[in-house]
């Protein structure tokens, strides 16, 4: 290699450096070791006292073997094995290899977090606190004991803890290929079994029961074989896509190189004929999968889609404009009991029995309304005022719909009943007992906003929105008439949470104040964080993963062992996501590509410059490059 | 031309309106009240609300010294909030939770000595051990919370810590109800003595007991922070952060200091709460929370006095709101609308007033 | 009588709590001039900059531009007026591309509404294709710097002194009269600074802009200037051109009296 490639290998981190050393395995930072291992320690003892194992047993994930009860016991010791034996390798500084230091560094702190759920064993046996902590129950110590004896559950905890720890602790020795090998399967594995009822549904609409039956245990998660099958294919998958993602980016390098300076721009709104055809193909999908679902997949697919819904609406707001509303729930409120009020022959006071169509005007109309009233006396306060003003205009609204005092018109917390379903142009009638009616009026919904977000992204107001997002008073100093771009923001994202209420509305047939509090408003923040703020297609694959498998605030999701539970891990990622990326207020895809494009083109000019310097070309050095870690 | 004269936009007109119209509804709510006590019969009063209750001067003062006493809990949470706004510059939404952990503390300690009998025998002694659990678990969680999900945050802008105390608020709220169960948590009975009305001017005696508590947490913290080293070093640092840190102050400890002492307060508030109501579920932070903030913007963020004022006046407004404007102006059941009404006062002092009645004390806004 | 000058300012004063930013400060600039604003760290020169630009209130005094008051205009209102500024402390929007960084900027010279973006309207489709133009045109001014691929990257990853020139650009591109560059030249090196000296010459002699800069490299303010105002404490105590006010004792003292405050 000549001396002019040579700072593109050490960019690459592929090729190793002289420095690179492996430590003995007993030099470990004990001090480290001890406090991870406490940390480790009470995470356990929480968990099990949380009530998620005894709940979450019968929840098989792979038939005999393995239950979702003590996988929620198993995989704090193997993550935190591995976060471990992690260092922030400086550049420029010495790096170690990964071995057998971290396997023990992985299963000490496996064995002292597990401590604690020894102790536990001991505890439960002695002393009798179930008082103030419910958890603490013989069912626990059961489950604790493998139903055995005592002594066989305190030591086997330990076992089992030095086992997991250095299962995480050895990840870090397999190499970073392995890794993400072992861990894909590790999630295709739990996802198969987590989407049983959906494959079970779809294996009876296409009529391939066979298979349903062969990969589950009736309602009892994969059986072992097929646990077994789903590991392999997912081993064969992975490498497939690997190979087929090098030969791409290959092509990709050679065609920046054939053009170095010629823009990408895809931009402004129009797509490629790649990402076209791939569009075609999800919409031919989405239009086509929910007649071979049952009812049961339609109805949670509904329910998602309510909530991509929302979430689209809280992006405009919080994701492109942002500006961070916490009373989001209020237009969702507005939707819903406008179209009730409207529409329902029960509602008390004022009931025209208003088509749904018609209705549904009317309630985008009072939304838009309700976001001009609710955004005009906070769009010039100061963000976290702000977020705390809308908050609490949410919760007034909430209160006002309970109140005795406009009872007569929303009948309180009896809420309106009897709302009719929609009537389409006399053609079909979609109502609540037919899901998959529903989940198409969803889907023509979702497709609107989607396309609303879309346009407005690449506009003249979108780019007023994200310039605010960026810095509201150079905004403002490069033109930007600020205030009536944040009052857009308000009303459009207003008008698309009122769809989603409007949809409720007739989808349930009832509508109730207490389904719009303020954890509603929350977890669809939630959902717009974890997508990736401002970011469309990260926002509805948020919806769909979080929605779909743990459920909204008052719907459930594929995992219904966890409604207890569900509030508990919305907040703890909210929390994990501020942490580990607090630029996912960026849109991160979209970043993550330009960031990418700088790359390949810093790639070509690179190698541009070599062929300068060296006439022997260089055709291999860019092969087997991975993308940047 | 009058330098101040801006143009007005349409949205400044519609602010404008708005203001009049939360004070004309104030104010009509208030004349009608005062025609309504007056004489119920007079055509103003018939106009606003035929069939209003009259208040008894013993049910007004009753309501404002209801008012006060919860006030006096706000007030007392307000302190965490404004503390850590005056230092970190972001809100902490989570304060409300710690309140919580401290009355469910308070909860548990107490049943579990009333069940050994100390309680009834020994009142006083084992409140008082009640409050120091409370405040030493507090303080704890306040720590904890800010060790794992702050520090890492410092410096960036002020909406990320933010977003993450919303995620810790309902992560500790939910903490409660799977480790404790949903039921509720009560606190045994209060002695006769106590919560007959026979004390002074014949107000309940929980209710001065809650009011003197909260003094003394005051004048405590007042010490703490005018007459002690580390209330210089808090104020020091809550003046510039970059500049106190020169003069050697250790930025990280005062944080953590700050940190606790609000959490103190929070675990004084707890048991607070548990006098008052005797009973505490795991959602019980989140609306006292919301409030205190309320309170602590009232009376002017990063302002210690201002804040407990800010709690008394939250606290009297939605003990005597619903009764004394909605009620005169014919809303039925108005106490239903308490916790609305102190939304609005939120809103109507940052509509008219944003930097709180008292004044607000902020570290110096960066400059261009 | 001659026309009246493009910008006029009389009597102005800024006070922040207790501290003269700006006092009593007379200043007009006429149409087709370049004025360097020079004046040792603190003396006002930003906040000067400011009050133009409708970021900040004077306490006092009268702001015309082409006749016509300024004053309680919000800063978007004045941007449309005609005055486009740059930042000391660079501020782009960092999340955006660099071609959406100068689209925006347009954002008062158009006029397309929502329903012309959701319904594709050719209205919607004629103007974004002109606001992307004109953004390439404006990006086009500093040679291949900040176009090509560079259009569609963000504008965080850019350099340095790409970023002073990308902010340069996102003023041009709100097409004003008068330009206000806050330190243009400030962390380049002597080449860079050389190169867009000359560039700013190009802004008013081919371009047709007015402008009025703030900067502390003396080579610049001598090399394009018309006429330099110097700052101190808030109060102009001197101006005229550069060979007079580099001459001018209590400039000298300003400056060296207060050599120790650095830069
Ligand atoms: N928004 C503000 N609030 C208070 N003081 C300010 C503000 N902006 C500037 N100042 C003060 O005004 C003085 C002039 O600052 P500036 O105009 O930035 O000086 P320079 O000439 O270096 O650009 C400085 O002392 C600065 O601290
Ligand atoms: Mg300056």
């Amino acid at each position: 290699m000549t001396a002019v490639a040579d700072p593109m290998a050490a960019s690459t981190g592929d090729t190793v450096p002289e420095t690179v050393r492996r430590r003995r395995v007993l030099d470990q930072n004990w001090r480290e070791l001890l406090k991870v291992g406490a940390i480790l320690m009470v995470g356990q003892v929480f968990i099990a006292l949380s009530g998620m194992p005894v709940s979450f047993d019968r929840r098989l994930i792979i038939d005999p073997i393995l239950s979702l009860g003590y996988l929620s016991l198993l995989w704090l010791p193997l993550v935190v094995g591995y976060a471990v034996g992690r260092e922030q390798a400086l550049e420029g500084m010495m790096a170690y290899t990964k071995g057998g230091r971290e396997v023990l560094a992985g299963a000490i702190t496996g064995v002292l977090g597990n401590l604690g759920l020894t102790l536990l064993v001991v505890g439960i046996t002695h002393f009798d606190i179930r008082d103030p902590l419910v958890n603490w129950s013989p069912q626990l110590l059961e489950l604790l004991e493998f139903e055995q004896s005592v002594w066989f559950g305190a030591l086997i905890w330990l076992g089992i803890g030095a086992a997991t720890g250095a299962a995480g602790g050895g990840l870090h020795w397999v190499g970073a290929r392995n890794r993400r090998t072992v861990i894909t399967v590790i999630a295709a594995v739990s996802s198969a079994a987590v989407l049983e009822s959906v494959i079970t549904d779809l294996a009876q609409g296409f009529h391939i029961e066979a298979v349903a039956n062969w990969l589950y245990a009736p309602k009892r998660g994969l059986t072992s074989p097929a646990a077994a099958v789903v590991a392999g294919a997912t081993i064969l998958a992975v490498n497939a896509i690997s190979a087929l993602r090098a030969r791409a980016a290959h092509r990709l390098v050679s065609a920046a190189e054939a053009s170095p300076t010629e823009s990408g721009s895809t931009r402004g709104g129009r797509l490629s004929p790649r990402r076209l055809a791939g569009f075609a193909l999800t919409v031919a999908a989405v239009i086509v999968l929910p007649l071979f679902l049952g009812r049961l997949t339609n109805e949670l697919l509904a329910n998602v889609g309510l909530f991509i819904l929302l979430a689209l609406g809280l992006n405009i707001i919080v994701g492109l404009a942002g500006i961070l509303d916490l009373g989001y729930v209020a237009f969702f409120a507005v939707g819903g009991y406008s179209v009730a009020v409207l529409t329902s022959p029960g509602s008390p006071r004022f009931s025209p029995e208003m088509p749904w169509i018609g209705a549904l005007f009317i309630a985008m109309l009072l939304a838009g309304l309700v976001g001009l009233f609710i955004g005009a006396p906070v769009i010039r306060m100061r963000g976290d005022y702000l977020a705390v003003v809308t908050l609490g205009f949410g919760e007034i609204i909430r209160i006002l719909l309970l109140s005795d005092w406009l009872s007569g018109t929303f009948n309180g917390a009896q809420g309106i009943i009897n709302i009719p379903g929609v009537e389409i142009f006399g053609l079909t009638t979609v109502r609540g007992f037919e899901p998959r009616s529903v989940l198409y009026l969803v889907l023509f919904f979702c497709a609107i906003a989607i396309y609303v977000s879309w346009r407005l992204e690449n506009s003249r107001i979108g780019r007023a929105w994200m310039a605010i997002r960026e810095d509201e008073s150079v905004a403002e100093a490069m033109g930007v008439d600020t205030v009536s771009a944040k009052l857009m923001a308000f009303v459009t994202g207003a008008v698309l949470g009122s769809f989603s209420g409007a949809i409720l509305s007739a989808k349930v047939g009832s509508i109730f104040p207490h389904s719009f509090a303020i954890i509603v408003s929350i977890v669809i923040l939630v959902v717009v964080i974890f997508g990736g703020m401002g970011n469309i297609a990260g926002v509805i694959a948020g919806a769909a993963v979080l929605i779909g498998v743990l459920g909204g605030p008052n719907q459930p999701g594929l995992l219904q062992e966890f409604a207890e539970f569900k509030i508990l891990i919305y907040g703890a990622l909210l929390v994990w996501m501020m942490l580990q990326r607090s630029e996912g207020l960026i849109p991160s895809v979209r970043r993550a590509r330009e960031l990418h494009t700088d790359e390949l083109n810093q790639d070509a000019w690179l190698r541009a410059q070599a062929d300068e310097a060296d006439d022997a070309s260089n055709p291999g050095v860019l092969d087997g490059q991975g993308p940047r870690p | 031309m009058q330098l101040t004269a801006k143009q007005r936009t349409r949205v400044d007109w519609f602010l404008t309106i708005l203001r009049v119209a939360a004070l004309v509804l104030i104010g009509a709510g208030l004349v009608a009240f005062v025609a309504q006590v007056v004489d119920s019969n007079n055509p103003f009063a018939r106009w606003a609300n035929p069939d209003a209750i009259n208040l008894t001067g013993r049910q007004f003062r009753d309501l404002v010294v209801a008012g006060l006493a919860q006030g006096a809990m706000y007030g007392l949470i307000a302190l965490g909030y404004s503390m850590v706004y005056g230092v970190l510059g972001f809100i902490n939404f989570a304060h409300g939770e710690v309140f919580m952990i401290g009355a469910v503390t308070g909860a548990i300690t107490s049943s579990k000595l009333a069940e050994a009998g100390a309680w009834e025998d020994n009142f006083v002694l084992c409140l008082l051990l009640v409050v120091v659990l409370s405040m030493v678990v507090c303080t704890i969680t306040a720590v904890i919370m800010e060790r794992v999900a702050y520090r890492p945050l410092r410096g960036k802008p002020r909406l990320i810590p933010l977003i993450t105390s919303i995620g810790v608020s309902f992560f500790l709220q939910n903490f409660i109800l799977v480790l404790l169960g949903p039921g509720t948590k009560t606190y045994p009975r209060m002695p006769e003595w106590l919560t007959e009305k026979r004390t002074f001017l014949e107000i309940q005696g929980t209710r001065l007991l809650v009011l003197a508590a909260a003094a003394v947490a005051m004048v405590g913290l007042w010490y703490l922070v005018e007459r002690t080293k580390t209330g210089k070093a808090m104020r020091a640092v809550a003046e510039d952060a970059e500049i106190a840190s020169l003069m050697g102050i250790d930025v990280n400890r005062v944080i953590v200091k700050t940190f606790a002492v609000g959490g103190a307060m929070a675990g004084v508030a707890g048991i607070l709460w548990g006098l008052l109501f005797n009973s505490v579920l795991h959602t019980a932070g989140f609306l006292p929370g919301i409030k205190a903030f309320s309170a602590a913007v009232v009376g002017g963020i990063g302002n210690l006095g201002g804040s407990m004022a800010g709690g008394l006046t939250i606290g009297v407004a939605e003990s005597l709101g619903p009764l004394v404007i909605l009620e005169p102006l014919g809303v039925s059941g108005p106490s239903q609308l308490r916790d609305a009404v102190a939304f609005s006062v939120l809103i109507i002092v940052l509509l008219v007033r944003p930097s709180g009645i008292f004044g607000e004390r902020l570290p110096s806004e960066e400059r261009t | 009588m001659s026309s009246p000058p493009m910008l006029e300012i009389a009597g102005l004063h800024v006070v922040f709590g207790g501290l003269h930013a700006l006092s009593d400060l007379d200043f007009a600039v006429e149409e087709g001039e370049i004025v360097a604003v020079i004046g040792p760290n603190g003396a006002g020169k930003t906040t000067f900059f400011n009050v133009v630009s409708g970021m900040v209130k004077p306490t006092q005094g009268q702001i015309y531009f082409e006749g016509r008051s300024l004053l309680g205009l919000d800063p978007n209102k004045i941007t449309a007026r005609g005055i486009a500024r740059t930042f000391q402390n660079v501020r782009l929007f960092a999340n955006m591309t660099v071609l959406e960084n100068v689209m925006v900027s347009q954002h008062c010279r158009t006029r397309q509404r929502m329903l012309d973006a959701l319904l594709y309207t050719s209205r919607f489709r004629r103007e974004e294709e002109q606001v992307r133009a004109r953004g390439k045109e404006v990006l086009g001014f500093f040679g291949t710097r900040l176009t090509g691929y560079r259009f569609d990257q963000p504008a965080s990853v850019l350099s340095y002194a790409n970023r002073r020139r990308l902010e340069i650009a996102r003023a041009m591109a709100t097409s004003p009269k008068l330009l206000l560059l806050d330190e243009p030249v400030a962390g380049m090196n002597p080449v860079e600074s050389a190169e867009l000296t000359q560039l700013i010459g190009k802004l008013r002699d081919e371009m047709g802009y007015t402008i009025v800069l703030i900067e502390h490299d003396m080579s610049v303010v001598r090399d394009i200037s018309d006429r330099v105002v110097v700052l101190d404490h808030g109060e102009a105590i001197a101006r005229g051109t550069y060979a007079e006010v580099s001459a001018d004792p209590q400039v000298i003292e300003a400056y060296l009296g207060r050599a120790a405050d650095g830069n």
